[in-house]
């Protein structure tokens, strides 16, 4: 399970998060949608420190830290909990398909370098990316590379990944394959947080949406209810410019 | 025109003898600089300010005096604070002088190299529950390394032809050598002539190994 508890984070002056609160059950998926600069990815990466919250408590898969109060081993306990998914992939450059996935395994799980293969193997086989293996990142198109990445978060067997605009570096026309990997993967069972701005796609795997604005959570629910009868207006402002820019 | 070729045939072999002792301090100096100049850069970027300020005196020092100068502080200046460095020997002095002095040099271009591998890379290595050691060592460096190579080969070539500053302090390589070959029969042109033709030779083929390198560290980033 995730909880999150009044996690606030500031950039200066700039208040990004304040006071945010949800939580995601194991196994569900959630969704959370918003303007651009809402604090969307402020907010997932508050979840594993890659930015500092102020203040706020976050509770993962049994590790909870007080952001307040919290030491280095307590965050890296966090971290290991989650696994992150980056709009720009962030792939290691040095390393090929294969060894992207089964670095960590290696080098944080001290997994034996044939067993890390062998499982590395099973989830390139699971992106549908077994022949890519001895590849480069940078002889891989977008949404091979982003495919890559999901595996390389799946190999950690994470209590949770953390997804933020998979699809939004994409060309078009690659999109559907690395949404269609995520759909795969969540029909596992995998816990995920996933910022996006595919509503049919937040419609057809989420359980939970969330619509956030300036730093705020203006309103969550089903899938359902919030991107078909939002209440408040915030809300329904957002979809209706968001399906007005779709159609031009 | 007073010009001998053949004299240079005949003393080539004489100051190829002393290729070994120029490598060596090279190659020392190198080493040196290359430890030294990793860990300014990684201090000059870090946000203790104490680490980082003094990391940026000693680059702004070392750049700015002239290496001989340098040379001759280390020689014949530090035995008169420390009667321990009396028993320092020339070359030692030597390789002490250039490899701290390139490591200034060196650590600018690894900051430059450390601060153009993306940030994502590192971000992708903690959230992978990698340490920021684990980071360094298996991503970043390597990374950085392929960045850094060109300019550092350039700082190696300066060394190369820098040893044959370690004459003042009394080493003789392959300068040292010419010069007291010259001395004896008044082919000057021809003896330091011979050195140059080692120095290009020497360069020739250092370029051509990094060449190689280069190729195969670029390999990952072909498309
Ligand atoms: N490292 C940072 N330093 C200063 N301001 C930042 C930083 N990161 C984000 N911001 C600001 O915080 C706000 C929220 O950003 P972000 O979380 O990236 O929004 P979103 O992902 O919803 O587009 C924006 O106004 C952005 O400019
Ligand atoms: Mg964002």
């Amino acid at each position: 399970m995730i909880k999150v508890t009044n996690l606030k984070k500031r950039f200066g002056d700039l208040v990004v998060l304040n006071g945010i609160d949800f939580e995601v059950k194991d196994g569900e998926v959630l969704s959370i949608i918003g303007p651009s600069g809402s604090g969307k990815s402020t907010l997932i990466r508050c979840l594993n420190f890659l930015e500092r919250p102020e203040a706020g408590v976050i509770e993962i898969g049994g590790v909870r830290v007080d952001a307040e109060k919290c030491t280095n081993k307590e965050i890296r306990q966090l971290r290991l909990q989650t696994a992150m998914v980056f709009q720009n992939y962030n792939l290691f450059k040095n390393k090929t398909a294969l060894q992207n996935v089964t670095e960590s395994l290696i080098v944080v799980k001290k997994m034996p370098k044939k067993q890390a293969e062998e499982l590395g193997m099973e989830l390139l086989r699971q992106v549908g990316l077994e022949d890519k293996r001895d590849n480069y990142p940078a002889t891989l198109s977008g949404g091979q590379q982003q495919r890559v990445s999901i595996a390389r978060a799946l190999a950690l067997r994470p209590h949770a990944i953390l997804l933020d605009e998979p699809t939004s570096s994409l060309d078009p026309e690659l999109v559907s394959e690395v949404l269609q990997t995520i759909k795969k993967i969540a029909e596992m069972d995998t816990t995920m947080i996933i910022v996006t701005h595919e509503m049919d796609f937040a419609r057809d795997v989420s359980d939970h949406v969330i619509f956030m604005a300036d730093g705020n959570i203006v309103e969550q629910g089903p899938p359902a209810e919030l991107l078909d009868n939002p209440r408040k207006e915030r809300t329904k402002q957002f979809l209706r410019t968001f399906h007005a820019n779709r159609k031009r | 025109m007073n010009f001998d070729p053949s004299y240079i045939i005949e003393i080539l072999p004489r100051i190829i003898q002393y290729i070994p002792i120029t490598l060596l301090m090279a190659v020392l100096a190198m080493i040196l600089a290359i430890a030294v100049g990793l860990v300014l850069a990684l201090a000059r970027n870090s946000r203790n300010r104490l680490l980082s300020s003094g990391a940026a005196v000693y680059i702004s020092f070392f750049r700015a005096i002239p290496m001989l100068v340098q040379l001759f502080l280390i020689y014949y200046g530090l035995p008169q604070l420390f009667p321990v460095f009396t028993k320092m020997d020339a070359v030692t002095a030597a390789v002490i002088g250039f490899g701290f002095k390139q490591a200034a040099f060196l650590a600018e271009i690894f900051r430059a190299a450390f601060l153009s591998v993306d940030k994502g890379q590192m971000e992708a290595c903690i959230t992978g529950g990698m340490t920021k050691l684990q980071a360094y060592r298996r991503i970043i460096l390597p990374q950085a390394a392929r960045n850094a190579l060109p300019g550092t080969g350039n700082i190696f070539i300066s060394l190369i032809k820098e040893t044959s500053l370690a004459f003042t302090l009394g080493v003789v390589e392959i300068f040292a050598e010419a010069k007291m070959q010259a001395a004896e029969s008044f082919r000057f042109f021809e003896a330091y002539l011979a050195v140059a033709l080692i120095y290009w030779l020497l360069i020739i083929v250092y370029t051509y190994l990094q060449q190689k390198l280069e190729n195969y560290l670029d390999r990952p980033y072909r498309t």
